[in-house]
C-alpha cells in the first residue's frame, strides 16, 4: 500500500499540466465557443499528447497505462476546463476508427430516459449510445434532433433528440459496463481538476480583493468557506484516485462501490466549489467577463454524465453489506 | 499508486486475526459505564495481553517494547481489531497515552523519559490524562495561566484545568503551564505530572451523556520536579503543537474504523424499522442519504491512506490533519442525524429497542463533542486557511 503518486505519474502530471498552459489557455478555451468547443488542430494535439490512446497498448499505437494514469489526466484537462467529447472518445479509442489518432471525434450519452440530449452535435463525427444490452453507433441521419440556441454551457452545445434508435453494434453487455465504470471515473477526475482550480483561483483572489481596508481572504466568513472549498476537493480526489485504482486492480475487489462514491463526490465538489467561489468573487463573480460560471455550468453538465449524484448514492446504498 | 496490501501486510493482518480470535474471549466483560475501576481493569488488561502479544504500540520504536512496524500494519492493526469488536483504543481510558502522549515522547522526549513511561504505557501498567484546556482558555489555548514557579530543582504549580478526560484513572497527565507570564505562546512550558502528587485534586464534572468522563484538575502548591519538563522552559508550545499532531492525525483513525461499520450497522436497522407497510430501508431518502455518508467515509478512508503513504514517504503528512479532523466530525454527527431519523419514535430510549438501536443513540450524543474536543471545526477552518491555504488572519 502507497497511496501516492509514483514518479512517472509525478511526470505525467507535470506534462499534461503544462500542455494544458500551453495550448489551452483560458482565452483560448472561450474563443471554442464560437466553433462548437472543438477546433481539430487543437483536438489532434491532444491526440498527439495520448490524450486518447494512452490507456491502448503499445502495440496498438498506446502508452500501455491504467485508470489511474489516465484519472490523473482527466484531472488536468478539468482544471484546464478543456472542452468537447474527451472522456467518449477516450473511451472509443481503439473501437472506433480514428479515436486515437484524433482524426475523429466521438460523442456519446447514456440512453435512459427521454428526451435525450446530445452534446456538441456539430463537431463530433460518431454518436455512440450505451445501454445495458451494449454500445451502439447511432445512425443520426434517422435521428430527429431540434437545435438548441441558447445551452446551459456554452462550451456544451446540444440537441434534443427523440426516437434515439440503436445503429450498429460497438460492443456486447461486458463492454457497456465497463464503459460506464471507467466513463464514471474519468468524468469524476475531471470535476475533481475544476474544483481544484476553482479553489486555487478563489483563494487568490481573495487574497488580493480588499474591503474595509483588509484583504476579503482575512474575514472568517469567506476564509471558511475557502477551507470548505479544499476539504471537498481533497476529499473527492481520494475517493477518485482510489477508485481508479480499483479498476485497474482487480484483486481489490468489485469497483463498482468505489466508483459511484467518487462520481458522487466529485460532482459535489465541483458545483460546490464553483457556486461558492461565485459568492467569493461578488458581483464580479456574476459576470461573463470571469471564468467561474464557465466552471459552474460545466460542472452542471458532467453531474448528469455517467450517473447524477443521487443514482450513485442509490448505488452505493444498494452494496452496503448488512 | 497502490491500494493493495503488501504481502507482508497481509501476514501480518492473518497472524492479528487468528490472535484476535483466541484472545478476545478471554477479556472480562464490558463494566457499567461509571464503574471507572473495572473500566481501568479492562482497558489495561487488553492493553497488557495486546503487549505480550507483540501487538502493542505498532508504529513505536521496538526499543520502548513496540512493534517498530509501518504505519500501514498500524491500519492493518485497526481494521482487524474493529471488525472483531474488540477494545478500540480510540475509546480507552489510556487513549491520551497511547495516541498522544507516548507519541510526543517518542517525539520530544528524553532518553530518560522515555525508558521511564513507553513501555509502561504500552504495557497497561500506565494510563495518562491531558491537562491543557482551562476554563479562560479554550480555543485559545495559548492565552493559559495555570503558573508554575521555579523551587530549586522542582517547578511549584497553581491554577486549573478542565475537562480532563479520563483524569480519575490517570497515573500521569501532560501538563502545560506557564512559566513565562511576560510572553504568550514562548511562556509555556510541558510537564509530565504524576497524578499521586499531593496538591491535585480530581473534581468529577457530568458530561451529556449523564458520565463522569471528564473533570476539573484544581492543582494547589504542585511539586514537580524539573526533570520532568518535556523540551525546553519556556518552549512547551511547540511541544504541544507536536502532541495536536497526534491527536488530530491519527488519533481519529481508530474511530473512523468503527464508523464504516457503524453505518453497515444502521442500514441493518434501516432494514428493521418499520415504517407504513414496510421499512425504514424502502424510503428512498433514507436510503439515499446513507449511500451518500457511505461513499463519503470510504472517501475519508482513502484520504486517510493518501495522508499515512506521504508521511511514510516524506515524513511529513500530506494535506493535514485538520482535514481529516473536520471532515470526519462533521460527518459522523450528519450520519448521528440521519440515525436517529431512521430510528423515530424509538431514538427516545438509550436503552434498545431495536437491537442496538440503544448504541445509535448514544452515539449520537457521545459525537457532539468530536466537533468540540481537540480543536473545535471553526480553529480547524482557520488553520486549513491559514496555513494550508496561505490566507491572511
Ligand atoms: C468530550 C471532551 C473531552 C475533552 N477532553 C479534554 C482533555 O482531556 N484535556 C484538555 O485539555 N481538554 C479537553 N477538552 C477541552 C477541549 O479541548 C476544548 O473544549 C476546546 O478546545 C474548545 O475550547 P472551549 O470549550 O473553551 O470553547 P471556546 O474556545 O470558548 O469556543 C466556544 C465557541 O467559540 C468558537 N471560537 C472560539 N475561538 C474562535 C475563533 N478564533 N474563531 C472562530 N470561532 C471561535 C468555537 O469554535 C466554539 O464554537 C475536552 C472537550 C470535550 C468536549
Amino acid at each position: 500500500m502507497d497511496f501516492t503518486l509514483t514518479s512517472d505519474q509525478e511526470a505525467l502530471q507535470d506534462g499534461v499540466r503544462k500542455l494544458c498552459e500551453g495550448v489551452f489557455p483560458m482565452e483560448r478555451v472561450r474563443a471554442l465557443i464560437d466553433v462548437g468547443g472543438v477546433d481539430r488542430a487543437l483536438w489532434r494535439e491532444l491526440a498527439d499528447a495520448g490524450v486518447f490512446s494512452l490507456r491502448l497498448s503499445e502495440d496498438d499505437g498506446g502508452a500501455g497505462l491504467g485508470m489511474a494514469e489516465a484519472a490523473i489526466v482527466f484531472e488536468q484537462l478539468g482544471r484546464a476546463l478543456v472542452p468537447g467529447p474527451l472522456v467518449w472518445t477516450h473511451l472509443a479509442a481503439g473501437r472506433v476508427p480514428g479515436a486515437a489518432e484524433g482524426d475523429r471525434v466521438v460523442g456519446g450519452l447514456q440512453r435512459r430516459d427521454e428526451p435525450f440530449v446530445v452534446e456538441h452535435p456539430d463537431v463530433i463525427d460518431v454518436l455512440l449510445a450505451v445501454d445495458d444490452d451494449g454500445l451502439w453507433e447511432v445512425d443520426r441521419s434517422r435521428l430527429s434532433a431540434r437545435a438548441v440556441d441558447w445551452p446551459l454551457d456554452p462550451l456544451t452545445p446540444v440537441h434534443v433528440a427523440g426516437g434515439l434508435l440503436r445503429g450498429e453494434r460497438r460492443g456486447v453487455p461486458g463492454d457497456a459496463v465497463r464503459w460506464r465504470l471507467e466513463g464514471t471515473v474519468l468524468v469524476g477526475a475531471y470535476l475533481v481538476g475544476m474544483a481544484d482550480v476553482l479553489t486555487e483561483r478563489s483563494v487568490d483572489y481573495a487574497k488580493s480583493r480588499e474591503q474595509f481596508d483588509r484583504p476579503i481572504g482575512s474575514f472568517q466568513a469567506v476564509k471558511h468557506m475557502l477551507a470548505d472549498m479544499l476539504v471537498r476537493t481533497e476529499v473527492a480526489r481520494s475517493a477518485v484516485y482510489a477508485a481508479a485504482v480499483h479498476l485497474d486492480e482487480p484483486a481489490l475487489g468489485p469497483p463498482e462501490r468505489a466508483v459511484s462514491g467518487a462520481k458522487l463526490l466529485a460532482g459535489e465538489a465541483a458545483t460546490s466549489n464553483a457556486k461558492t467561489a461565485t459568492q467569493v468573487h461578488g458581483g464580479m463573480g456574476f459576470t461573463w467577463e470571469v471564468d467561474v460560471h464557465l466552471y459552474l455550468k460545466r460542472a452542471w453538465v458532467l453531474d448528469t454524465a455517467f450517473g447524477t449524484g443521487d443514482d450513485h448514492a442509490d448505488t452505493v446504498a444498494g452494496l452496503l453489506s448488512v | 499508486m497502490d491500494l493493495l496490501w503488501s504481502e507482508s501486510d497481509e501476514r501480518f493482518r492473518a497472524e492479528l486475526r487468528a490472535w484476535i480470535a483466541e484472545a478476545l474471549p478471554k477479556l472480562p466483560p464490558e463494566p457499567k459505564r461509571e464503574d471507572w475501576a473495572a473500566r481501568r481493569a479492562r482497558d489495561t488488561a487488553w492493553q497488557g495481553m495486546l503487549h505480550d502479544a507483540g501487538y502493542a504500540g505498532i508504529n513505536w520504536p521496538a526499543e520502548y517494547g513496540g512493534r517498530g512496524a509501518s504505519l500501514s500494519e498500524q491500519l492493518v492493526f485497526y481494521e482487524e481489531i474493529t471488525k472483531a469488536g474488540a477494545p478500540n483504543v480510540g475509546v480507552s481510558v489510556n487513549f491520551v497515552g497511547m495516541l498522544h502522549a507516548g507519541p510526543t515522547l517518542i517525539a520530544e522526549g528524553n532518553d530518560e523519559q522515555r525508558a521511564r513511561h513507553l513501555p509502561a504505557i504500552l504495557k497497561g501498567e500506565e494510563v495518562w490524562c491531558q491537562g491543557f484546556s482551562e476554563p479562560a482558555a479554550g480555543s485559545d489555548l495559548a492565552s493559559l495561566r495555570t503558573r508554575a514557579v521555579r523551587d530549586g530543582d522542582h517547578y511549584v504549580v497553581n491554577g486549573q484545568k478542565i475537562w480532563t478526560s479520563f483524569a480519575q484513572v490517570a497515573d500521569y497527565c501532560e501538563l502545560l503551564v506557564r512559566t513565562d507570564p511576560e510572553s504568550k505562546h514562548k511562556g509555556i512550558t510541558w510537564l509530565i505530572l504524576p497524578m499521586d502528587t499531593p496538591g491535585v485534586d480530581v473534581r468529577p464534572l457530568k458530561t451529556v451523556l449523564g458520565s463522569s468522563e471528564f473533570s476539573e484538575l484544581y492543582l494547589d502548591d504542585v511539586r514537580i520536579p524539573v526533570a520532568n519538563r518535556v523540551g525546553d522552559e519556556n518552549d512547551g508550545w511547540r511541544v504541544a503543537m507536536v502532541t495536536f499532531s497526534f491527536e488530530r492525525g491519527t488519533s481519529l483513525v481508530p474511530e473512523m474504523v468503527e464508523a464504516r461499520h457503524q453505518l453497515d450497522e444502521l442500514a441493518r436497522l434501516a432494514r428493521t424499522v418499520q415504517r407504513g407497510d414496510g421499512t425504514a430501508w424502502d424510503d428512498t431518502g433514507v436510503r439515499r442519504e446513507i449511500g451518500h455518508a457511505a461513499a463519503e467515509l470510504d472517501a475519508l478512508w482513502n484520504l486517510v491512506k493518501r495522508t499515512v503513504s506521504e508521511a511514510a514517504r516524506t515524513g511529513v503528512p500530506g494535506v493535514g490533519a485538520s482535514v481529516v479532523k473536520l471532515y470526519y466530525s462533521e460527518l459522523i454527527q450528519r450520519i448521528g442525524d440521519l440515525a436517529l431519523r431512521v430510528l423515530d419514535r424509538a431514538s427516545l430510549s438509550i436503552d434498545d429497542v431495536y437491537e442496538g438501536s440503544g448504541h445509535v443513540v448514544e452515539e449520537r450524543l457521545r459525537t457532539l463533542a468530536l466537533t468540540i474536543a481537540a480543536g473545535t471545526s471553526q480553529i480547524q477552518r482557520n488553520i486549513i486557511g491559514e496555513r494550508i491555504l496561505g490566507l491572511p488572519r
